[in-house]
């Protein structure tokens, strides 16, 4: 009590107190009884204007942090703190009521996905004139012209239009901003920002930190929750870096950024995949592998000269429901070498997943000739296609989806392992064994359902599946998207190593530079279904010649780079 | 945070009655007596299903007729008990001839090529837009009422609903990441039709059938009431309440009883399926 009193008086005295003050905050949820920690004694004071961020993996009690900030835990939660306090005044023990006002008029919260947050039926614009209306914000038509100029602040063009669309009529970046709009219409002094920017493209994705740095110059304080490394170096001031709900490190950005101290902050840093982590492994070593390819089919993959995979002026077009059509590809031409890595990088709606299932023969092009190991593929009959099928597999970004959720790992793995080479069911279990042993699954693990596993088990099991066949081609679909970067840095050291022993190529599509540049030898570069750029890694990242390409380049946040500039 | 730890799953999946109410329980044990009533009527019966005793009829419910008795002066809780066998016999029976026409025509409307699907898909569709009783009339008006006829007829009756939601688990099925993984890995089209979506579309059925006999019940009934059931002296459930409908200003438990038997059967049957139902859904989400 005391310890309030006094920082009270230090307030109004000198006005240098900080806005937040978090002190030995620890969350519980309740469950049949039981309390179960999701955070424990996190503290850290916030000064006016400036970012905290709060950088963590799934689990690490870093949402729920910023729920309990506006008073959100929920039902079944226990809060316990020493101190909790905005500008100075004790929010520990408010009630419902007391929070009502406090949101959105001095605490603004940000989620990661507008489409959810934001009320599907209705415009955009009543969406934020609701929040004015509900703080007893000016008169109807004064509160018409504040969402126009909030809208038009955070830079969405033609907001009068804008305002009277419903969200599903925005993209995602346009939904997003308004999003924040929303948060920002009664000038709050406070941010929270839980994963603001991870739905967003790149490019995107600039925009909208641009958009948040600019609130902060103009003296609004952030409290920034984020997975990814590379965004909150853009922003924060602090950083906290938190891991099964505790705070292993703490500090001045730079210094966490630059000079880690704890292992984990570390080994989070050294996770991250960028274009000067190429050829290096992103986790600790883990035991070399077993078992290569079958004797003969590597004797082939040796003995086949020219490219494993060539497409040749691919088209594709889709029916949209106005009755016209979209061109999702327009005449894509690729070639794979054998053991190479070419990676196809681009934004939403770029067209890189259906060339990949147009490479996988899921799905025919409306011109243009997908070629095998030299042999025709995309104009093949399905029946006939089989045969060839086992030369090229996929990995796709929900290894959930692509489980049928009535088999466990061994049923799933069994059901991929080709008859003929394997005819009895012995030597299908063994294959089994081999797979997961070169994949790094433990064997218990094989009796799992998809559900009972990690998401990284989970992408495991995915890449043992694409290997059962033994193919000369990987396809990986945004592969390693979904993942946490410690898990997803495993996968990456497992998806090199692994076509170091196999000999294998990989057509690697993925929305994330940073993966891209880690892994892939060339670079396709896509945006409207063109390819605009081809080249090495080093000819992309250090000298784009087309302008979108450098957009996309410059766009990339990254540990040491400001942003780009908008 | 979002995600489930994986600890806690195979506590969950392991014993799905643990987590069951008293609800469920008490559905267990209705279904239980019926079966009982249904196996061995002599075992629960005080009286006989037709003894006479026409000194006593049109009674009240009373120590020595539980449920009172009818204009002969029979015992009606005896007559409910001697009648379950064939009421629960046209829930059973309608449900497997309901639950196997709306296999065929599902399976056929989720998986033939675009053409005859197309068609298939457009006979459901025909079908599924009559109300379930005047299709189940129409037939009994062709056939004549009898219990087959009955089953028949409420089973043709439900039928193109379940076809629809067959149809529908088959489609999802195809649509799903699993089977285009099957497909890149080169299996077959039977395989896949095998492996993944026979045993995908059918897994919700027996959430399907557990709901499905109660409905039968309660429309077999229906039928009954309006005279087209089993004749008399027939005490099928639907037969009593048609039965009782004449007396229905004097000895309104004739109909009140009987009644709610029906709903205390359909209602312990589709509690049971519901909980089926959840169970089989937490162990895929």
């Amino acid at each position: 009590m005391t310890d309030t009193l006094s920082v009270d008086r230090v307030a109004k005295a000198t006005d240098t107190v900080p806005l937040l003050v978090v002190s030995g905050l620890s969350v519980a949820f309740s469950r049949g009884g039981v309390q179960h920690p999701v955070v424990s004694d996190l503290s850290f004071e916030l000064p006016r204007g400036a970012c905290v961020a709060i950088v963590g993996e799934s689990g690490s009690g870093k949402s729920v942090t910023a729920r309990t900030l506006v008073g959100l835990t929920g039902a079944h939660s226990v809060v316990s703190s020493r101190r909790l306090l905005l500008d100075g005044e004790d929010i520990s023990d408010l009630s419902p009521r007391a929070w009502r006002e406090i949101r959105g008029r001095r605490i603004g919260f940000i989620l990661q996905d507008a489409l959810v947050s934001l009320d599907p039926l209705r415009p955009v614009g009543k969406e934020i004139e609701e929040a004015l209306r509900l703080h007893g914000w000016g008169t109807r038509s004064s509160r018409r012209r504040k969402v126009i100029e909030l809208l038009d602040s955070v830079g969405v063009p033609l907001p009068e239009q804008r305002a009277k669309q419903r969200p599903d009529e925005l993209s995602g970046g346009l939904r997003q901003r308004a999003l924040i709009a929303s948060a920002l219409a009664l000038d709050p002094e406070l941010i929270i920002a839980d994963e603001p920017t991870t739905a967003l493209d790149v490019t995107v994705q600039a925009q909208v930190l641009a958009l948040l740095e600019e609130t902060k110059r103009r003296g609004v304080s952030l409290v920034l929750i984020s997975h990814d490394l590379s965004v909150v170096a853009q922003l924060a001031d602090t950083i906290l870096v938190m891991k099964g709900g505790h705070i292993v490190e703490q500090g001045d950005a730079r210094q966490v950024l630059e000079h880690p101290r704890h292992d984990y902050t570390r080994s989070l840093i050294a996770a991250v995949p960028s274009e000067e982590t190429r050829g290096r492994r992103l986790g600790p070593d883990f035991p070399a592998l077993a078992a290569p390819h079958p004797e003969q089919i590597a004797e082939e993959l040796r003995d086949s000269s020219g490219p494993v995979l060539e497409a040749i002026g691919l088209v594709k077009s889709f029916p949209t429901p106005g009755g016209g059509s979209q061109r999702a590809v327009s005449d894509l031409s690729f070639s794979l070498a054998r053991g190479e890595t070419l990676g196809i990088v681009g934004e939403s709606g770029s067209g890189k997943s259906t060339t990949g299932r147009i490479a996988l023969a899921l799905t025919s092009p409306d011109a243009g000739v997908v070629r095998l190991l030299g042999q025709d593929w995309s104009s093949l009959s399905e029946p006939k296609r089989r045969r060839l099928r086992s030369r090229i597999s996929v990995v796709y970004q929900d290894p959930l989806g692509s489980f049928d959720p009535r088999w466990n790992a061994e049923r799933i793995l069994l059901d991929a392992v080709p008859e003929d080479a394997y005819p009895t069911s012995d030597r299908k279990r063994a294959r089994v064994r081999e797979l997961a042993a070169q994949v790094g699954l433990p064997e218990e693990l094989l009796s799992r359902f998809p559900l009972q596993l990690s998401g990284g088990q989970r992408q495991r099991i995915s890449i043992a599946r694409a290997l059962a066949p033994s193919p000369s081609v990987i396809v990986l679909d945004e592969a390693v998207s979904a993942l946490d970067v410690s898990i997803q840095a495993q996968i990456l050291d497992l998806l090199a190593e692994l076509q170091k022993q196999l000999g294998v190529s990989y057509l690697f599509i993925s929305h994330d530079l940073g993966v891209i540049s880690h892994l892939s030898d060339r670079v396709l570069v896509m945006t409207d279904g063109v390819v605009v750029e081809e080249g090495t890694v080093e000819q992309i990242f250090h000298s784009p010649r087309h302008p979108y390409t450098r957009q996309l380049v410059g766009s990339l946040p990254s540990l040491d780079h400001p942003p780009i500039r908008r | 945070m979002t995600s489930l730890r994986p600890s806690v799953l195979p506590r969950v999946r392991s014993h799905p009655l643990v987590a069951a109410g008293p609800g469920l329980w008490t559905s267990i044990a209705v279904l239980a007596f019926f079966a009982i009533a249904a196996f061995a009527p002599g075992a629960l019966a005080s009286h006989g299903p037709t003894a006479l005793d026409l000194d006593h009829s049109l009674q009240g419910p009373s120590f020595s007729h539980w449920f009172g008795t009818d204009e002969s002066g029979r015992d009606l809780y005896s007559r409910i008990i001697y009648g379950t066998r064939e009421s629960l016999a046209i829930g059973v029976g309608a449900t497997a001839v309901s639950i196997s026409i709306a296999l065929l025509l599902g399976s056929i409307a989720g998986l033939a090529g675009r053409f005859v699907a197309g068609t298939v898909n457009r006979i459901i569709e025909v079908l599924f837009s009559f109300p379930t009783l005047l299709l189940a009339l129409l037939l009994v008006a062709v056939l004549g009422p009898s219990m087959i006829t009955q089953i028949v007829a409420v089973g043709v009756g439900t039928a193109p609903g379940y076809a629809r939601i067959i149809r529908g688990q088959i489609l999802s099925a195809k649509n799903s990441g699993y089977v285009e993984a099957a497909v890149a890995l080169g299996h077959s089209r039977w395989r896949i039709v095998r492996a993944h979506l026979v045993p995908n579309a059918v897994r919700p059925l027996v959430a399907i059938i557990a709901l499905s006999i109660g409905q039968s019940i309660v429309w077999a009934s229906s039928l009954a009431f309006i005279g087209l059931g089993v004749a008399p002296p027939s005490s099928e459930w639907g037969a009593l309440l048609d039965a009782g409908r004449t007396y229905v200003t004097q000895a309104g438990w004739l109909i009140i009883v009987p009644g709610l038997v029906i709903v205390a059967l359909a209602l312990a049957a589709t509690t049971l399926g519901k909980h089926i139902q959840n169970v089989l859904e937490k162990g895929e989400k």
